[in-house]
């Protein structure tokens, strides 16, 4: 195209109109290939980076796994999936190869936990019912441990409380599990605070040991000093003071439960670590009893203890200050006698605080000394009746000034304290002493000589008859007479008395006869009055006939003229 | 085709690319503009191999996340599924959807790579002044014009779920972003297939008769 061929077949086509050459320097259509590239670079770059990590899990089972489809989701939010479910060498187990998201990464440390969530319904709650339609998906518990990892044992079920909640947790040792289950409340002032995380029999298969997780800001209530017990169904006890049922809550008693406190007038003892280690108590009371420091003292007895329990209360004048703890039976073959050794638990604390008063956790006073002193007093154990009922014992500690000096035998392990015959104790001993001078009463000789007495006795009384009999012949017939005089002379002075009556009842019908004609009603006044009434009714007349005369002198003569019409 | 064939180009000869009208550069070292409508005149279209090349090279670029990122992200109630591409057809194919999944296979794998496979034999033929077949490849070329709006098909149905399918928790579709690479894949070639001009198939043959 060097040249511009003419075409003669075109004459009417205008000439292009000619410009300065302009030269592109860059082509900008480039641009967009770089552009793409950079973006192509930089998903590349992104998807790189955010390249998972692939970690492997073991699970006992693969229930409800599968592979490509179950995700791996942390408070709910995916963060990968199972990518490889295989069994492992042993086929003891599964092993899931799943892969996690970038954004994972911080899970994956020493203490995440695994576990896969599928529908689950237990006596507190329900959960994972999406599970049944979605598909059961393996859930994670985010550890706080910064040293990484990625194979991981998961967990059979959901951890009762994730990580994440603040709180703490708790290992609690007891004897056995009772009703706690994992998910089984915890209990601060009858309060939900907290849960079980699990349980899990101890290596030595002689206790089980109680994780408890109690969430904040609960757990700072839970004092190096705090007792824990079960706080499980209902407690019925019989005891020395009677029956007595405790429940926590209703919760509780169907579902089981732990319990704590603190004591309370120890309450400012310091916050608990995590992790640290409690005993379990059966019950409440069990549980307080054990927050005191307690002394255990040996107090051998030669009488029965039938009736006397183990938590049977050591009672200082109605005072609980210690309980039974074990009951032996001690056989000394050189005397031929058996003691019953019986190991109880002492709280000196109770003591001391009441002798103390305000200061109970000072201790000037060493319990070996105070209790040395106080059975140089005549400090004493022995055993009591607590219940005629029940038949319970007890055992009471009390001063007697009378016993025997006695001291306590630091020696023996545990250290034995003096003990006293119980009053029950004595009070048969007593009995049977009663009863055996009773059978030494020579008692056929002393019937005889009742008999002897009683016969002799008769004939006195018959001899007393007579002599009776005899009076009455001789004396009766002349005071008979005596009284017979007595009674006429009586009956004289009776007469006499009559006459007199009778004059009497004369003078009375006179008085009355009198009465009667002074009477009011009586006719006589009667009479009188109309008689005066008469009279004055005739001197009127006259009066009139007086007057009239006056003025008619005329009619003594002519008699009374008659009136003109 | 009668007589030899030569080019309007071979005339000095030159049209419009606005105004079509066709007019007589004189001076062909210099540059010059229509005298009607004052537009630039190219013999052909300025550029064109290397601005194909460029957005074929982006597109090749954009093919890659394309396909192996995440297409559609779709979740239910009771499922999530993050797709891409192969693994929406794979999962057709086995759910028994046949034909959807073939067509989706052909709609968004195949051809936008036979396209991707088309402009670059058609560039390399031109760049080597290949005189091989060349009304097959004319022919070729009508093919990626013709078929490049219709790639869009995954496009359409991403864009679509996702605008209709919003329940809230209960369903979801979102696009992913395979999406847009391969959206800028599908543009891009169509892009460069309009860049590409076909008359630079058969400049060679004219330089070869000449």
């Amino acid at each position: 195209m060097t040249d511009t061929p003419q075409n003669p077949d075109l004459p009417e086509i205008p000439d292009a109109v000619s410009e300065p050459h302009r030269r592109y320097a860059i082509q900008l259509v480039w641009i967009i290939p770089i552009v793409a590239a950079l973006i192509g670079l930089s998903i590349a770059v992104k998807t790189l980076m955010d390249r998972g990590d692939t970690i492997t899990i073991t699970f006992k089972t693969g229930e409800g796994m599968e592979a490509g489809k179950t995700k791996i989701k942390y408070k709910d939010v995916q963060i990968g999936e199972v990518k490889e479910l295989a069994i492992a060498h042993d086929r003891s187990h599964v092993v899931v190869t799943a892969e996690l998201s970038k954004d994972a990464r911080g899970l994956l440390v020493k203490d995440t936990r695994f576990y896969v969530v599928r529908a689950r319904i237990t006596g507190g709650n329900v959960s994972g019912l999406g599970t049944l339609i979605g598909g059961s998906y393996i859930g994670v518990d985010a550890g706080s441990s910064t040293e990484s990892r990625d194979e991981f044992v998961g967990l059979e079920a959901p951890p009762a409380v994730s990580m994440d909640v603040p709180g703490r947790q708790f290992v609690l040792h007891s004897d056995d599990v009772g009703s706690i289950d994992t998910a089984s409340p915890v209990f601060y002032r009858r309060l939900p605070v907290g849960q079980v995380t699990g349980t899990e029999l101890d290596r030595d298969g002689k206790g089980v040991t109680v994780r408890a997780f109690i969430r904040a800001p609960f757990d700072q209530y839970v004092k190096t000093n705090s007792v824990f017990w079960h706080a499980s169904g209902v407690d019925v006890s019989l005891s020395a003071s009677g029956v007595k049922v405790n429940t926590e809550s209703l919760v509780s008693i169907l579902l089981g439960g732990i319990a704590f406190q603190t004591p309370e007038d120890r309450f400012d003892a310091p916050v608990a670590q995590a992790n640290a280690v409690f005993s379990l108590f059966n019950t409440r009371e069990e549980a307080l009893k054990h927050v005191e420091t307690a002394e255990t003292y040996t107090l051998v007895f030669l009488e029965s203890v039938r009736g006397l329990a183990v938590g049977a209360p050591v009672d200082l004048r109605g005072v609980t200050v210690g309980e039974v703890t074990k009951i032996d039976v001690a056989l000394n073959a050189a005397h031929s006698e058996v003691a019953i050794p019986v190991e109880v638990r002492f709280y000196p604390d109770r003591l001391r605080s009441q002798r103390q008063g305000k200061t109970p956790h000072s201790r000037p006073l060493n319990s070996r000394e105070l209790l040395d002193s106080l059975v140089s007093h005549g400090f004493r154990a022995e055993i009591k009746s607590g219940s005629l009922v029940t038949g319970q014992l007890y055992v009471s500690l009390d001063f007697f000034p009378k016993a025997k000096r006695a001291k306590i035998d630091w020696s023996a392990q545990p250290p034995r304290f003096p003990t006293v015959p119980g009053t029950m104790g004595e009070l048969q001993k007593q009995l049977m002493h009663i009863v055996q001078k009773f059978e030494s009463l020579p008692v056929e000789e002393l019937s005889g000589d009742a008999r002897k007495t009683v016969q002799s006795l008769d004939a006195t009384l018959k001899s007393a008859d007579k002599m009776l009999k005899n009076i009455d012949q001789s004396v009766v017939p002349e005071a008979r007479s005596a009284l017979v005089e007595a009674r006429k002379s009586l009956e004289e002075v009776r007469g006499t008395l009559g006459e007199f009556r009778g004059t009497l009842g004369e003078a009375r019908t006179t008085l009355g006869g009198a009465n009667r004609v002074l009477a009011p009603d009586a006719p006589l006044q009667i009479d009188l009055r109309e008689a005066l009434r008469e009279i004055s009714r005739a001197a009127q007349s006259l009066r009139v006939l007086g007057d009239y005369l006056e003025q008619h002198p005329e009619s003594l003569v002519r008699g009374k003229q008659e009136d003109k019409k | 085709m009668n007589g030899p064939v030569q080019s309007a180009a071979g005339q000095g000869l030159c049209a419009c690319h606005v105004c079509s009208l066709v007019s007589r550069r004189t001076h062909l070292s210099e540059a010059a503009h229509c005298p009607r409508c004052g537009a630039s005149l190219h013999f052909r279209k300025p550029g064109s191999v290397a601005s194909c090349w460029a957005f074929l090279i982006a597109a090749y670029i954009l093919y890659l996340p394309a396909n192996l990122l995440t297409m559609m992200e779709t979740g239910s109630l009771i499922s999530y599924r993050k797709d891409t591409i192969m693994s929406g057809v794979v999962h057709l194919w086995k759910t028994g959807s046949w034909g959807i999944s073939l067509v989706v296979f052909i709609a968004s794998i195949t051809i936008p790579l036979l396209k991707l496979i088309s402009l670059t034999i058609l560039l390399v033929s031109v760049q080597r002044r290949s005189t091989w077949h060349p009304r097959q490849r004319a022919r070729l070329y009508r093919l990626v014009e013709l078929v490049g709006r219709w790639s869009m098909l995954d496009i359409y149905v991403v864009t679509l779920l996702a605008a209709l399918v919003q329940l809230g928790s209960l369903a979801t579709v979102k696009a992913g972003p395979a999406a847009v690479a391969f959206g800028a894949v599908v543009v891009l070639t169509m892009f460069a297939s309009m860049k590409f001009d076909p008359r630079l198939i058969w400049d060679p043959l004219e330089r070869e008769k000449l």
